[in-house]
């Protein structure tokens, strides 16, 4: 019996021949991650341990990218922690303000991330890595502790979920449509603790970004992690960034599956998921008039260079409605300063949108755009679940940056076609 | 292990942003944190659970975001411990990491209601509800799991580990 990837990737880094779903290995880590929220808590346990160093300075990353630039004081303290442990350890991977991005937009931008790599994040989104066929999970802080002291971590190795995807989409169709209706199919514990492949023509068809932008939602399935076999996209991609040995894995012909799902990706239209699971998603279409007081572009979902040119696409020439509120956030520095050189900065500001620095913010309801008592937002980010942006009784729509601009244009839910 | 007490009920997929909103992940204090547990699934909670009492849930408990935050919170609000039909992945980790005992059993989330006293046998595999005279089982944890909370969670598993090879 064959392997697939993921069991590849798993077996090299325990130091064996062959993995099987259900063992439970101690793995070898390449990278290990953490941010403003999860970090603090893993230096306290760290410290607990009496290690005097991380296993290795230049594969721990720190980035403060939620609730930066320091929203408030205790904000403030939770950022200094890591700013101190990472100048005290000497690490090579910390990103201050001015200098970062949002940590999953951030990393493969930066090169940190190669095909064949074992990555842990003391964040759930960390599964977005799988787009360069490397296989990465989210973890809480106390297993960054341990990560970090160590460079070792324990899993359980995961079934794997095949999804095949035939056929071209449609215009305006996206990865984060193509996700959102996977998650529909399957629901928000479908792939609880499983591997989640993607493969098929519409995948090979799919660009870099809209391949970080399905790994990244593998987790709203309940994933272990998403993946994807490694292409000539995946090695152009990699190109002048990734500056070490990577190696390429593909599932054998006969790996064993749990389940494999076809999917006609041809017939799939723009999605959007109502509140208050990502699971709620169906096609714009079939969404009756809802009016929105707040569209949110951006996250390590949606805020790559290519979804602020979809983006901007719709919203050239065009005015914000009057009654919504338009945030454009890009995912890292380098993406604002390419779509600040590719005038898009400015299409999003003559429309009436306010643009920001990099930063988690309104995503996870933390500032840059919070919702009030009964507001509605639509927004590109991955999560809508209750109170998720702001207040309890506040509702998010999820959807891709197409449908996102042009619901900013209209005022309310709309399909990309409406608006241009 | 026998963990025993009244039992609070919650839905199906409680995420991880209404076991504790992140507006308040500006700190790691458990008290604090604990002050808010649950605040977006039932605000009253926080206010009412008391020492030793038990969270009881439907399918994909925790499941969202990696916060540790989560199951720290549920443990200083004095929760002994969580049962649901099921957990989602991290939460499930995070819980074992930091020693909150949780408990997979479809059967005791469909039956246990809100105020039975129930009753947990870890090592018997099964859960007594009190009230109602009823007994379900629960799977047991694995091998390596059950080492990991025999030495009180990853950090003194680590820390033992970690003096073995100095
Ligand atoms: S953008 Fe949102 S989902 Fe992504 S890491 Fe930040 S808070 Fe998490």
């Amino acid at each position: 019996m064959g392997m697939t990837i993921t069991e590849k990737i798993l077996a090299t880094h325990a130091g064996l021949e062959k993995v099987e779903p259900g063992q439970l290995i101690n793995a070898r880590v390449d990278l290990a991650l953490g941010n403003d929220i999860t970090a603090p808590l893993a230096i306290e346990e760290f410290r607990k341990l009496g290690v005097k160093k991380v296993f290795d300075p230049e594969r721990v990353v720190l980035v403060p990218d939620h609730f930066t630039p320091a929203k408030d004081i205790k904000s403030a303290e939770q950022a200094k922690v890591l700013r101190e442990f990472a100048r005290e350890q000497g690490l090579t991977n910390y990103f201050e303000v001015g200098r970062m991005g949002i940590e999953h937009c951030l990393l493969p931008e930066q090169g940190l991330v190669g095909p064949g790599d074992l990555v842990i994040g003391a964040d759930s989104h960390t599964c977005t890595y799988g787009a360069l066929g490397a296989f990465a999970t989210g973890v809480g802080s106390t297993d960054l502790a341990a990560t970090m002291a160590t460079g070792e971590c324990w899993f359980k190795v995961p079934e794997t979920i095949l999804f095949r995807y035939h056929g071209r989409l449609q215009p305006w169709v996206s990865g984060k449509d193509l996700i959102l209706y996977t998650i529909s199919l399957i629901g928000v514990d479908g792939a609880r603790y499983m591997a989640m492949e993607f493969t098929g023509e519409a995948i090979a068809d799919l660009s870099m970004a809209g391949r970080f932008t399905m790994a990244n939602m593998a987790i709203e399935a309940g994933g272990k992690n998403g993946i994807f076999p490694v292409d000539e996209k995946t090695l152009a991609y990699i190109q002048g960034r990734l500056q070490r040995d990577y190696r390429v894995y593909q599932s054998d012909a006969d790996a064993s599956y749990v389940r494999v799902i076809d999917i006609d990706a041809g017939k799939i239209a723009p999605q959007v998921a109502l509140p208050h699971l990502p699971e709620n998603a169906r096609s714009v279409y079939e969404i009756d008039e809802i009016k929105i007081d707040q569209v949110v572009i951006g996250s390590c979902t949606n805020g790559r260079l290519e979804d602020l040119q979809v983006a901007a696409r719709i919203l050239k020439g065009q005015r914000v409605h009057p009654e919504v509120r338009l945030i454009v956030i890009p995912g890292t520095q380098q993406i604002y300063r390419e779509a600040l050189a590719a005038g898009l900065i400015d299409i999003f500001i003559a429309a009436g949108a306010a643009v920001s620095t990099p930063t988690c913010g309104p995503c996870l309801g933390g500032h840059m755009g919070i919702l009030a008592k009964g507001e509605r937002a639509l927004s590109t980010t991955n999560r809508n679940f209750v109170g998720r942006m702001g207040h309890p009784e506040s509702e998010v729509y999820l959807a891709g940056p197409a449908v996102a601009a042009a619901s900013a244009v209209k005022g309310r839910i709309a399909a990309p076609e409406e608006a241009i | 292990m026998l963990i025993a007490g009244k039992c609070h009920i919650f839905g199906n997929d409680i995420d991880t942003d209404a076991i504790i909103p992140a507006r308040y992940l500006n700190t790691t204090d458990p008290a604090e944190l604990a002050r808010h547990c649950m605040e977006d699934a039932d605000p009253t909670f926080a206010g009412r659970v008391k020492q030793g009492e038990i969270i009881v849930a439907g399918k994909n408990f925790g499941c969202g975001s990696s916060r540790e935050h989560a199951p720290v919170a549920i443990k200083a609000a004095g929760v002994a411990a969580v049962i649901a039909a099921s957990f989602a992945r991290i939460f499930y980790r995070n819980a074992i990491n930091i020693g909150l005992p949780i408990f997979e059993s479809p059967g005791a989330a469909a039956s246990i209601a809100a105020g039975d006293e129930v009753q947990i046998d870890a090592e018997k595999g099964e859960i007594v509800n009190l009230t109602k005279g009823e007994t379900y089982p629960v799977a047991p944890f694995p091998p390596f799991m059950q080492e990991l909370i025999a030495a009180g969670g990853l950090m003194p598993y680590v820390a033992g580990k970690v003096r073995a090879h100095v």
